[in-house]
């Protein structure tokens, strides 16, 4: 069983009794948004550290209750505002779970298409961002940044078209979509996922065949398995430990059991496991936009009609939990409802929240500079950390 | 009119460290340049044609900004600091000489100079960053001090290897051995000579890389943990002597590489001095643009392995490669292939 007190501290035994502590962030180019990690050292190495959250805190939960069905999901993309399609689409699979809801075919496999997309969008700003963190601004990070951000940016293009917004979304809606694709989107967005899928084989010509690459990430922040389970992370840092769980084969939604794919798994725990996972899932991401675009179902995109005020859905008094996979991990989202146009409840689940909780297990013991090289493969947003 | 020799020096110091200076600043904007390219953006560009006056504008604006000194700063050794550690960056280019008779002073043991002065800048570093009592700037010039004792050995090893197969320690004398050409075609450059040359060059390139603080050997500053490193409470002007100091010794070294491996000024076209201080200037610009491009292509490594990669790698392969060249040198004679 791995030690999980909150404050692990490590003896490393250098002899000396001078510790120096350093406070990594807020205000930090490596905090990830406002991460606050007390450090204490001895020399170069991390002996104990205390994180703090909460510089990011909105009262996302509090919002939720005072905004009405049709209102909040436009609000949810902002807790996790690199991939906003995950918590619009947890927080109306809520309220379509509880207030027993269909969602067109259609609809569904549109809401597929954009979280594969939004994948694909959230998964090249880790990339860029985790560089950067291990290669520096002025360097070979800055490089591997500019390149993510482009397929990013390309990307956020499509999102721009099919939704006018290009960070925060509200695509989803209770009963469906709010918008359909619009004229010659498909092609564009084939083009896009086959740009994405060649210069991801740059990437990865670029990181893997670069022994410095190499050194800085393999061994560095392993998460063992039961250390995985004992802390509840999920997403890529959990299959990068070896476990085989995802949501969307764990339990399917938004029809996702009528995909073609496979759940990327590696055993190491290591930074350039994490890595492994997130490069082989860009490549599942791709081949299900890919398998949505070949057959998507022709039909109404929601099974409401339009919005025309905002109280006009009301959810039958309930409670019930939403869960999907999102870029980082399980988001889900626990409502209670009360007959009203308003939730009386919103409990939010947010994947960085809990993966971050495995950093003061796995940071002690290891230099300043694999500090950021772990936390950027844990791949927070602070957003969804604080809510 | 005849100037007494004491003016004629001081005014050639004058000219050679304005042409430094000049030549610094121009260097951010071919380093922005590149870096650019190479990420496929297009880099400055407003500013002046093609962005050709940006590098003044940044002059300006740090000339202009607010001089910031932290309350708990040590003040004499916190702005005592950026000087010493730009005087020996600029000081190397005291023994180098552009071309034939161009220069300030062709000592007769101008290499060791070169390397000795050099390797004085780690002085005003760790004033910097132990005088600006911030922690990050302190963690940096603790890093600054371990990796420049483990980088100047093995660069100094490599730059030796020129001076063994040239017999001399004197500037002009190592070009001088690098006449002629194999078989008419290959120069007789010291990056060109078998096996040793190369190998040589590699060795010096990744020393420079570490001297001058550059990814992946960037430790000192490592913005993404430490912000900015043992600068990181430096503002304005002396912001900008640290900048202008970190430049003058990387060009200072890549005209080095040029002058020990790649024959210096020497090349086609006529011996007119200027011509020679044309090539000169290309070769060194193009040992620059190769330590840029490892810059812009590598993460940094860990200070750990970063010790290991010189204790355990380049220093005895820097070691071995001046004893092979000694054993050259011996078996043929300095100038005998």
């Amino acid at each position: 069983m791995p030690e999980t007190t909150a404050r692990n501290t490590v003896e490393i035994g250098y002899g000396g009794s001078e510790r120096l502590t350093m406070n990594m962030g807020p205000q930090h180019p490596s905090a990830h948004g406002v991460f606050r990690a007390i450090l204490t050292l001895e020399g170069e190495t991390v002996v104990a550290v205390d994180a703090v959250i909460g510089y990011l805190h909105r009262c996302h939960e509090k919002l939720g209750e005072a905004l009405t069905y049709v209102q909040y999901p436009s609000i949810a993309s902002k807790t996790d505002y690199v991939a906003a399609m995950t918590a619009e689409l947890a927080y109306v699979s809520a309220v379509e779970l509880v207030g027993k809801i269909d969602v067109p075919r259609r609809a569904q496999w549109l809401r597929v298409l954009a979280a594969e997309l939004q994948r694909i969008a959230s998964h090249c700003l880790w990339l860029g961002t985790w560089c950067m963190d291990m290669g520096g601004a002025l360097g070979g990070g800055a490089t591997v940044f500019l390149y993510a951000i482009r397929e990013r940016e390309d990307v956020l293009d499509l999102f721009e078209a099919l939704t006018g917004a290009r960070l925060l979304y509200g695509f989803h809606q209770p009963g469906g979509t709010r918008y359909d694709i619009p004229a010659g989107w498909t092609e564009r967005c084939r083009a896009t996922l086959d740009r994405v899928a060649q210069r991801l084989e740059e990437y990865e010509a670029m990181l893997e065949n670069n022994a410095f690459f190499l050194v800085r990430t393999q061994g560095v922040g392993v998460i063992s398995r039961e250390l995985a389970q004992e802390v509840g992370v999920s997403g890529p840092l959990l299959r990068g430990s070896g476990i085989a769980h995802d949501l969307r084969k764990a339990a399917p939604y938004s029809s996702y059991e009528e995909f073609d794919f496979r759940i990327p798994v590696e055993t190491a725990g290591d930074c350039y496991a994490r890595y492994r996972v997130r490069m082989a899932e860009f490549r599942e991401s791709i081949t299900i936009a890919r398998q949505v675009l070949d057959g998507l179902p022709e039909g109404p995109i929601s099974s409401r009609p339009g919005v025309k005020s905002v109280g006009q859905v009301r959810v039958a008094k309930g409670e019930g939990y939403g869960r999907v996979e999102g870029a980082r991990g399980e988001v889900g989202c626990y409502l209670v409802t009360d007959g009203g146009p308003k939730p009386y409840r919103l409990k939010w689940r947010g994947a960085s929240f809990s993966n971050l909780a495995v950093l003061p297990h796995i940071l002690p013991g290891v230099k300043v500079a694999d500090v950021v090289a772990i936390m950027g493969s844990v791949d927070p947003v602070f957003g969804e950390v604080d809510r | 009119m005849t100037l007494p020799p004491l003016a004629v020096d001081a005014l050639v110091g004058f000219i050679v460290l304005n042409v430094v200076i000049g030549m610094v600043t121009y260097v951010t904007l071919l380093e922005r340049k590149f870096a650019a390219r190479m990420q496929s953006r297009i880099g400055p560009y407003y500013v002046g044609p093609h962005g050709l006056l940006q590098p003044i504008a940044d002059a300006i604006k740090l000339m202009m900004k607010e001089d910031v000194v932290p309350a708990s700063a040590d003040r004499w050794v916190y702005n005592l600091a950026p000087i010493v550690f730009l005087v020996p960056c600029v000081l190397i280019f005291a023994t180098l000489p552009f071309a034939p008779g161009l220069g300030v002073a062709d000592l007769n043991i101008g290499v060791l100079f070169f390397l000795a002065v050099s390797s004085l800048e780690i002085v005003g570093l760790f004033m910097g960053g132990w005088g600006s009592n911030n922690k990050y700037a302190l963690l940096s010039a603790m890093r600054a001090v371990n990796q420049i004792i483990s980088y100047d050995l093995p660069f100094v090893f490599a730059a030796f290897v020129p001076v063994v197969l040239a017999g001399s320690l004197q500037m002009s004398a190592i070009v001088a051995a690098q006449q002629g050409a194999w078989l008419g075609v290959v120069p007789k450059w010291f990056v060109f000579y078998p096996v040793i040359g190369q190998l040589a060059f590699v060795a010096f390139l990744v020393a420079t890389l570490a001297a001058e603080n550059r990814v992946p050997f960037d430790i000192l500053e490592a913005e993404s943990e430490l912000v900015a490193g043992f600068r990181v409470e430096y503002s304005g002007m002396k912001f900008a002597l640290i900048q202008l100091g970190e430049y003058a010794h990387m060009i200072g070294t890549s005209f080095l590489g040029a002058l020990l491996f790649l024959g210096g000024w020497l090349g086609p076209g006529s011996d007119h001095p200027l011509v020679g201080a044309l090539w000169f200037l290309l070769k060194a610009m193009l040992v620059f643009l190769i330590v840029t491009w490892v810059r812009w292509s590598f993460v940094r490594i860990r200070v750990d392995q970063i010790l290991a990669i010189s204790w355990k790698l380049l220093l005895p392969a820097s070691i071995i490669l001046l004893l092979a060249s000694a054993f050259w040198v011996a078996a043929r004679g300095a100038h005998g292939v």
